[in-house]
């Protein structure tokens, strides 16, 4: 038989590859149109609350995001769209909320409190650790260059 | 208005297509994705060169998670500017709080009222 | 071993009874779906959970193989099942429900050969008359414990495969009892690895231990593939197929002409599952309908059937290990 090293090899020669071309596509198309629904919200919001200044549309704006792609989500309907859009419904906040609310729904069997509660961040926990553990380095940074100055 | 609409697909597309690239490249998972996206828009806005891109290209780079990125490193930001050492701590939380609490809250409701179905 | 360095041969002929399928609404839209003996509409089967619907699909394969072998419970000494299941709970939960003895048995999709194996050694040994072999694997439960949520709005990588939705049994039992098909010999796989480390490339990972099986077969018996109507493989799935005769190949063995693979075979090319099927109940299905159906009316007198299974699990994928495969070979004669 063929050495390991011979089949690695082999396997990475012959291996079939992702259709670059219609992946590339619908995640460029479906995550442009999230974008614009979501630009969609933030201008509307305007609209109904003129006086609302620029960190107050932006968390009403996701606040809607993660509402739509939680109920999507609910409905069924968001993994049939990242079937076909992969990063264009995976990079944007709403597939963020996707990642949080997927394991709720699918560990609700196991119960509320160890079920929802327990898994609801297996997938999404890595981008809240890593999110604000980032976010205070770059406080502690500026924090320091302001002391320093 | 049109044309905000225009830059807002265009650069949004080009933030998804290039974590596609990823995925088709290096075989990442969904949750690796989103936080190397998350890390980037933390980056840009340490750097200042978010909001300039903001400026260009509104919910293109906003509605991605790097727009959660970069309000939970502004957040730390401004928090140090207003409360000292302390505000690093606290800043980004508080920024990023009205995301996180919705992410909890309705994902919590969602797993309540519907069950998940089999792919097909 | 008996017959040379990993094959037994068997000496009474145990004969294979009656076999049962039992399949989800995905797989009774493939192509073999006139071979199965049950459909089910919705995946669920009226259960409240994934869990408890493979559970009782497990059952119901159990006594609809006992069923058809116009055999009761009593009349079964041994159940002998397995599945993909974290502590095989599918197996041994529907057990519970049997009032018979019964034998849990692991090899991730390669059990229902093990289970094949040791019920055959059992009845041949003269120490039980009959087995109910069963094996199952549910595309839901495999999905939350291997994978993703199945909300999760994840694309499938061009090597990935779909696990089947079913679950198969086959009563065995001695030679005289009315079956003309009976297992000739087995060949126990020993676990190869040669360093695949993606999950979703479960072909690539069993293929040298299928390979490796069916050589040594073959050393063992003297026999070419030439022997045999068909060589049927687990769930090598269409890339797993193909590095597989590639490997036989490098051997001087040309069996692509006989080679057929049962998650292959499952899905059509349109229901969109890149590289075919896989799980437990993949090659239990497909023998248990389609194959068993073919020697019964005699187009196949000979096969060899070598289900596949890749030996990972969540944590050990996390550690960084590769993937170990492994591969049991089961020999079907029909008798003149």
């Amino acid at each position: 038989m063929l050495s390991k090293t011979e089949y690695l090899e082999l396997d990475k020669k012959i291996a079939p590859k992702s259709k670059e071309g219609r992946t590339l596509f619908f995640a460029f198309v479906v995550g442009g149109v999230i974008c614009m629904i979501g630009q969609g919200v933030s201008d509307l919001f305007k609209l109904v609350i003129p006086a609302a200044d620029e960190k107050l549309l932006g968390e009403i704006t996701s606040t809607v995001m993660i509402f739509l792609g939680a109920i999507l989500t609910g409905f069924g309907i968001y993994d049939k769209i990242g079937k076909h859009a992969g990063a264009g419904s995976i990079v944007p906040i709403t597939g963020f909320a996707n990642s949080v609310v997927s394991p709720a729904m699918e560990y609700r069997s196991e119960g509320v409190v160890f079920g929802v509660m327990c898994k609801m961040f297996v997938i999404a926990g890595p981008i809240i650790v890593s999110g604000v553990a980032s976010s205070i380095l770059v406080g502690l940074i500026y924090w320091f260059v302001g002391v320093a100055a | 208005m049109l044309l905000t609409y225009l830059k807002v697909f265009l650069v949004g597309g080009v933030v998804c297509l290039i974590g596609q690239l990823l995925i088709n490249l290096t075989k990442m998972t969904s949750a690796k994705i989103l936080v190397t996206f998350l890390l980037l828009g933390v980056l840009l806005e340490a750097v200042g060169i978010f909001d300039p891109i903001k400026e260009f290209a509104r919910a293109g780079i906003t509605i991605p998670i790097t727009g959660f990125g970069s309000t939970l490193a502004k957040g730390a930001i401004e928090g140090v500017k207003e409360e000292g050492l302390i505000g690093a701590l606290t800043g980004g939380m508080r920024a990023a709080a009205a995301g996180l609490s919705a992410a909890i809250v309705f994902g919590f409701l969602v797993s309540l009222v519907f069950k998940a179905r089999t792919k097909v | 071993m008996n017959g040379g360095k990993q094959t037994i041969v068997f000496q009474n002929k145990p004969c294979v009874l009656a076999g049962y399928s039992i399949v989800g609404p995905k797989e009774s839209m493939g192509p073999l779906d006139p071979y199965f003996h049950k459909r089910l509409r919705k995946d669920d089967f009226g259960q409240s959970s994934y869990e408890k619907a493979e559970c009782k699909l497990h059952m119901s394969a159990i006594s609809g193989a006992i069923i058809a072998a116009g055999l009761s419970p009593k009349d079964i000494d041994a159940n002998i099942g397995g599945d993909l299941l974290n502590q095989i709970i599918t197996s041994s939960f529907s057990a519970r429900e049997l009032d018979i003895p019964f034998v849990g048995m692991y090899s991730a999709c390669s059990t229902f050969a093990q289970a094949l194996i040791v019920g055959a050694t059992l009845i041949d040994g003269g120490y039980i008359r009959r087995a109910a072999c069963s094996t199952s694997s549910h595309f839901s439960t495999a999905e939350r414990q291997y994978r993703y949520p199945l909300e999760l709005g994840t694309q499938m990588t061009p090597t990935s495969q779909w696990t089947v939705t079913g679950a198969g049994c086959t009563v065995l039992g001695k030679y005289g009892e009315g079956s003309k098909i009976y297992l000739e010999s087995a060949t126990i796989g020993k676990v190869i690895d040669f360093g695949i480390s993606d999950a979703n490339n479960m072909g690539a990972a069993m293929a040298p231990a299928a390979a490796q099986t069916v050589i040594q077969h073959l050393e063992d018996t003297g026999r070419s593939v030439d022997y045999y109507d068909n060589i049927v493989t687990g769930d090598l799935g269409i890339y797993g197929s193909r590095l597989f005769l590639e490997l036989l190949e490098s051997e001087g063995i040309h069996a692509s002409a006989k080679h057929k693979d049962c998650g292959e075979m499952i899905y059509d090319k349109k229901q969109r599952c890149p590289q075919g099927g896989s799980g437990a109940g993949c090659s239990s299905v497909v023998f248990n309908s389609y194959f068993l159906h073919q020697m019964r009316s005699g187009s196949i007198k000979r096969m060899l059937l070598i289900p596949t299974g890749a030996l990972l699990s969540k944590l050990s994928s996390l550690q960084g290990e590769t993937i170990p495969g492994i591969a049991n070979a089961v020999s079907f004669c029909v008798e003149e």
